[in-house]
């Protein structure tokens, strides 16, 4: 596949709680390799669009293709299939609170590969060792704090090697060194694994420093505003909601990373 | 402390001057209104707000100058601000520009018919929600008897043992009192006619028939079948089902079925154990009130029942069993992504097994007698 290959694009997708429509007309392309930035104002819809991609919910209208599939009209074995190859980290961790970490991420392990027990433990402690979390296998999410919390289910997210990787506000939570680092780790994952990563986050310094592409949701117009490389929206979007956000409100263009 | 205070100058044509003075403070009480609102006839132009020592203020003048604002209709007069503290005006200014749209979640000014429409749709859409729930169990199940394991065997000892033993206590508790509530009610009776013996038959008929399924159902309903909703209805809220879910696991197979599992095969169980508590308890009237010996009683009651009786209270048991785990894993699933939601849940929980099993109970009863 060419580095450029349309890995999702969503077509005309309207989202909606009912008879309430949170956002209508939504038209982007993410592509392989890209890390993709959902931007826009709390409570505008962007956990919701993640849902809709990693099949929790249904699209009132329009249409998510995962290259040439039309995700929501394949049946439920199909779909599996996709999600098999996306790992997704939850806007609240979501790991299982009966299992201790180790389990959590051998979980998905034991139940898509036969891989020998001490294989998967092999993999399990390497891939705790990247979110700096070694040696905390026997530990339950309840005894972990927030932050730490937040890397174990990074940890499981990635347990599979996907070629997704669906970020809800990784960094919340996190103090700035951590998420930096955090930050580092996914532009690592997105080249070693050669993942497709697709990320909600307000934080400009990482939108800014690892951010390839994007898309700016409107709460209030209930649309899409942009879509793009957030460095390339900076210096040239008009929308006025779009400069305000990326600049923090000063209307300053210029790209500041820390 | 002086108390807040406004003071109007209408001295200029076509301008109204308010001007505060005191502590505007929520510990205050505010001056009424009135007087500027009737000021403000529509030949005034412009409101003028000024301040002439006004000391500490906070919300209360806020709310004060936003219901005078409200009621001044802005479009016709300019309002000026400047001479108040910038806090004020950027405060107001701040609650001004805030949208006011807020969704229209479940819209309330409905009509009846649409109201009852919404109703009958929830309700397909509730009945279609159980029957897929009921289907994915039996899926489950049918995977289950394959010979594939969808869940993990800690879990599910995990569960048995807290629907067995660990509810053995209040089992018995609860069952010796039964035994002994029959006992006494039937001695009552049968001692006119010096039938003290047959107090023997009551209890071991009652409970075994019905008191033993129908007792240990109900504490199980309240102590199993609430936690289950609970667990369930946390882990929606925590996003835990979602995570299944997208991993390609079945959050039934997983979490579901173990529930499930546990109590069919500990219900039973404890059934028995609860008939055995239950004619104990039985004994002891019996023994110490009606001078029957303890051989004597045990004797009549095993002369009384049947292997197919105990069969009959096993029966219904083992129903009870599956609609208590139905009713808490439904009701956990169904959840909420609220801490109160998970409280409704573990209440229509506890609700909906008890009703199930007294409604079961009087069908099987019947069809058993017919
Ligand atoms: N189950 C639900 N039923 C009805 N409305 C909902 C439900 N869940 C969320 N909403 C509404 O959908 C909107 C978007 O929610 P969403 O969680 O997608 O926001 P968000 O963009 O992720 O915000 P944040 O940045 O604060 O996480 C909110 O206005 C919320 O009120
Ligand atoms: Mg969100």
């Amino acid at each position: 596949m060419s580095a450029t290959a349309a890995a999702i694009t969503v077509s005309d997708l309207t989202m909606a709680y009912g008879s309430f429509v949170l956002q209508r007309g939504l038209d982007f392309t993410i592509n392989q390799g890209d890390i993709f930035v959902i931007m826009g104002g709390s409570g505008c819809g962007k956990s919701t669009l993640l849902r809709h991609m990693i099949g929790l919910m249904q699209p009132a209208q329009g249409e998510i293709w995962y290259g040439k599939e039309n995700f929501w009209k394949l049946d439920e074995t199909d779909r599996a299939a996709i999600l098999r190859k996306a790992g997704v980290l939850y806007q609240s961790g979501a790991l299982w609170s009966s299992m201790t970490l180790g389990e959590n991420i051998a979980l998905p392990l034991a139940h898509y590969t036969s891989l020998a027990p001490k294989v998967i433990d092999e993999l399990v402690s390497f891939k705790l060792s990247l979110v700096g979390l070694a040696g905390f296998e026997s530990y339950y999410p309840a005894q972990l704090s927030g932050g730490m919390r937040k890397r174990a289910a990074l940890a499981r997210a990635i347990a599979l090697d996907p070629d997704f990787l669906f970020f809800d506000e990784p960094s919340a939570g996190l103090d700035p060194i951590s998420a930096r680092n955090l930050d580092q780790l996914i532009q690592e994952l997105c080249e070693g694994l050669g993942a497709t990563v697709i990320i909600v986050t307000h934080e400009l310094a990482s939108i800014y420093a690892i951010g390839t592409n994007s898309v700016f949701l409107d709460g209030e117009k209930k649309t899409m505003l942009a879509t793009g490389d957030p460095k390339m929206l900076l210096k040239e979007c008009q929308e006025e909601t779009v400069v305000q956000f990326l600049t923090r409100g000063t209307g300053k263009r210029e790209v500041r990373t820390v | 402390m002086h108390s807040p205070r406004f003071r109007l100058d209408c001295s200029q044509k076509g301008e109204v001057r308010v001007i505060l003075s005191g502590y505007w403070t929520l510990q205050s009480e505010p001056p009424n209104p009135g007087p500027i609102l009737s000021a403000l006839v529509p030949e005034v132009r412009h409101l003028h707000f000024a301040e002439e020592g006004l000391g500490n203020w906070d919300t209360r003048l806020l709310i004060f100058l936003q219901n005078i604002l409200n009621h001044a209709n802005t479009e016709q007069r300019a309002i000026h601000l400047e001479d108040l503290p910038s806090g004020v005006r950027d405060l107001l200014h701040l609650s001004a520009t805030s949208p006011k749209q807020s969704p229209s979640l479940g819209a309330n000014k409905e009509s009846f018919i649409t109201r009852v429409g919404n109703r009958v749709l929830d309700l397909t859409d509730q009945s279609i929600e159980i029957a897929t729930f009921i289907g994915e169990i039996i899926l489950a199940f049918m995977e289950l008897l394959g010979g594939k394991r969808p869940f993990k065997s800690r879990d599910f000892f995990g569960f048995v043992q807290s629907c067995g033993v660990e509810s053995l206590p209040i089992v018995s508790l609860i069952a010796v009192l039964v035994g002994v509530i029959l006992s006494f009610v039937g001695a009552v009776q049968l001692q006119m006619f010096g039938a003290q013996i047959y107090v023997a038959n009551l209890v071991g008929l009652g409970m075994v028939l019905e008191m033993g399924a129908l007792m240990s159902g109900v504490i199980i309903a309240g102590r199993i079948g609430a936690s289950y909703a609970a667990q369930l209805g946390t882990m929606q809220v925590n996003e835990e089902i979602d995570a299944l879910r997208t991993m390609g696991i079945s959050p039934v197979g997983f979490l579901v079925l173990p529930r499930m599992l546990a109590l069919m095969l500990m219900l039973p169980l404890l059934c028995i154990y609860a008939d055995i508590m239950g004619i104990l308890g039985g004994s002891i009237i019996g023994v110490s009130m009606l001078d029957l010996s303890l051989i004597e009683f045990l004797e009549q009651t095993r002369k009384t029942l049947t292997l197919n009786q105990c069969g009959q209270g096993l029966l219904k048991s083992s129903i009870f069993g599956v609609l208590i785990g139905f009713a808490g894993c439904l009701r956990g699933m169904q959840c909420g992504r609220s801490a109160l939601a998970v409280g409704a849940a573990t209440t229509s929980a506890v609700v909906t097994s008890i009703v199930l099993i007294v409604v079961s109970d009087s069908i099987i009863t019947y069809f058993l007698y017919r």
